[in-house]
């Protein structure tokens, strides 16, 4: 049995010695915790609005169908017809804004990135610091600039709400909005966690008769 | 109902050596007795290689070997297909849980003599089939068409750029076009998908084949087949079926567990077994801030840096490599186990294991000048447990071997 745990260490001990690196976060020393929780439907549904209000007019998010928003997240159809899709009419299409890329890089610089798979790129902390980090700075087109991401293209498209809830909820709010997009980068995470239990569970219940099976054959065996 | 059974076993038998071939592989092949915990790993890499088959093909069904579509199609896997995820988070890590089970079988060939005469051909095949996980595990790893796919692609690709003259032509004709692209990937797929797995299948068939020949080695390397019964059968073996059939299915249904919650809940695997870079589709235009292959070549790839010339480099790491391939001459041991081999075999394996995992680490890192010299004396090392070894193992005391195995499976 002791070696089944050594051999369980064995397995793992790569990931755990190579398990650091990572992006950091600019000019700041570390980034900040974001408050991810996969389960807080709320939380995702109000990432959702203000992600479909804030961001999805430049950003696409082209590998997130509405409708697997709709249902993943527990919102009517219909009001994700009404309040939510501003840029399609069929719920089954997926989040894209299908602005002229080259335009966008005439505006901006660069053409804003899809973001579907941004937090998985970067990282929900790395996301959540970058946007609670503009500051004004006068030499930059938009007037902004921003610590976890130097001389970055985007203007700092949240401060209307910044002024409007205060820093306290404006955090809460980023939080939510950070919450969404760790979703939207994997949507199928809650899913695959909570059947990952089912999993673990009938791998030990099958243990009990392959150890007794095991121990019955070699009981002879000098 | 068993007079049936009987007579068609019979009828199959007269015509395809059906019972003969279980029998000889199964039932009547005698396994030492004394197998331990490092024994699990040959079935292991067997479970793993059917699982990499089983999910390759299923992934084969939506994914588009295209430039165009082929980050699109790993997406719509992950999103669109029904258990899709599961596939492929099956398939990565599996790639990953390969090496490792190969890197542990490997060592425990190391640690028991398991090379040694006459299981010299076992280990040719074994080491075939590792440079073919390792070209498999190359070509895959573009498929994705992920941007750091792109540039591990391109890092090694442009390694054969270093042979003399005719360097860069070469590296064109392997990628077939003038920079990494939609055809490069599409030979990348025919290579992933049916060439190296064929040889692959092929290879592990005859290492079964040519160890079933010559029978297993033990943790004592003591040869069963000294000490046998009036029936002719070895006293200290027993049959693989039914005895390692139920014993393995402990180590596999641990084995499981952990594949499990790395799939179901660290699927990236910290970084490691999924990159983050591989999260944004690939762009010639865009270097990653810090290229590094995947973890299971990171040795190969230190020993490679470590080197200050380009073709040095090339050649220091395919010796790494092909210097395994002689290991069954280099030593020169009277007995084939770490139990009983003296103190000098017993550091320089130390030595070399070390050297093996610190060189996996300095690899997957950004080099600095300090990490250099570790790489370069880590390098060191692992070619000297080598080369020296003709002398250290010939020159050493062994212990007595005894004649019969010590302890059994528990």
């Amino acid at each position: 049995m002791k070696k089944l745990f050594l051999s369980l260490l064995l397995v793992l001990a790569p990931g755990a010695v190579l398990a650091s690196g990572g992006h950091g976060c600019g000019e700041l020393p570390h980034c900040e915790h974001a408050p991810v929780n996969l389960h807080d439907k709320v939380s995702l549904q109000h990432g959702a609005k203000l992600f479909l209000s804030y961001c999805s007019g430049c950003h696409s998010a082209k590998y997130l169908r509405y409708e697997r928003m709709s249902q993943d997240l527990d919102i009517d159809p219909k009001l994700v017809e009404k309040y939510m899709m501003f840029t399609s009419d069929k719920i089954g299409d997926p989040i894209d804004p299908k602005v002229n890329a080259k335009d966008q890089a005439k505006w901006f610089g660069n053409a804003p990135p899809d973001l579907s798979l941004e937090t998985r790129f970067r990282s929900p902390d790395w996301l959540y610091t970058y946007l609670l980090n503009f500051y004004p700075d006068d030499k930059r087109p938009w007037g902004v600039n921003n610590r976890v991401f130097k001389d970055v293209g985007m203007p700092h498209v949240l401060q209307p709400l910044e002024q409007e809830l205060g820093p306290e909820e404006f955090e809460a709010a980023v939080g939510d909005l950070v919450n969404f997009m760790t979703y939207m980068a994997e949507p199928i995470r809650a899913t695959r966690e909570r059947m990952g239990i089912w999993v673990l569970l009938f791998l030990a219940i099958l243990m009990i008769p392959v150890w007794l099976l095991n121990k019955e054959f070699w009981k002879d065996v000098k | 109902m068993a007079n049936i059974g009987k007579s068609l076993m019979g009828w199959v038998d007269a015509r395809f050596p059906a019972t003969e071939t279980y029998e000889y592989h199964m039932s009547k092949y005698y396994a030492p007795k004394n197998f331990n915990f490092w024994y699990f790993f040959g079935v292991l890499s067997m479970i793993v290689l059917v699982n990499q088959l089983v999910t390759g093909i299923w992934l084969t069904m939506s994914y588009s070997p295209t430039g165009e579509g082929a980050y699109d199609s790993i997406e719509y896997i992950m999103r669109d297909v029904e258990y899709g995820w599961l596939l492929r988070y099956m398939h990565s890590t599996g790639a990953s849980a390969f090496f490792v089970v190969v890197y542990l079988h490997m060592f425990r060939g190391l640690l028991y003599g398991s090379y040694k005469k006459p299981r010299e051909l076992v280990w040719l095949f074994g080491m075939a089939i590792y440079l073919a996980l390792m070209a498999e595990g190359f070509f895959g790893y573009l498929l994705p068409w992920g941007n750091m796919s792109y540039w591990g692609a391109q890092v090694i690709l442009n390694l054969a750029g270093a042979v003399p003259v005719v360097g860069d032509e070469l590296v064109t004709w392997v990628r077939g076009d003038y920079l990494i692209s939609g055809i490069t990937l599409n030979r990348f797929f025919a290579l992933h998908v049916v060439a190296i797995p064929l040889v692959l299948v092929a290879l592990v068939f005859m290492h079964l084949v040519a160890l079933h020949h010559v029978g297993s080695n033990n943790p004592d390397g003591v040869d069963i087949k000294k000490v046998k019964d009036e029936n002719g059968i070895p006293l200290d073996g027993v049959p693989f079926h039914p005895y390692y059939t139920v014993h393995d299915l402990v180590g596999i249904v641990v084995f499981l567990a952990v594949f499990a919650s790395v799939i179901f809940f660290f699927p990236d695997g910290g970084g490691y077994f999924l990159e983050k870079p591989n999260f944004e589709p690939a762009n010639p235009l865009k270097t990653p801030e810090h290229i590094a292959p995947v973890w299971y070549y990171t040795p190969f790839y230190a020993i490679l840096r470590a080197v200050p010339s380009k073709i040095g480099g090339v050649i220091a790491m395919g010796a790494a490599i092909a210097i395994l391939f002689v290991l069954p001459w280099l030593d020169k041991s009277p007995v084939k186990s770490i139990r009983y081999k003296g103190t000098q075999s017993k550091i320089w394996l130390t030595l070399f294991v070390i050297s093996f995992l610190g060189l996996g680490y300095l690899g997957a890192v950004p080099s600095d000048p300090i990490k250099t010299v570790f790489s370069q004396i880590f390098t060191i090392i692992y070619f000297l447990f080598f080369l020296l070894m003709p002398f250290y193992t010939s020159m050493e005391t062994v212990k007595p071997v005894p004649d019969r195995v010590t302890g059994g499976a528990h």
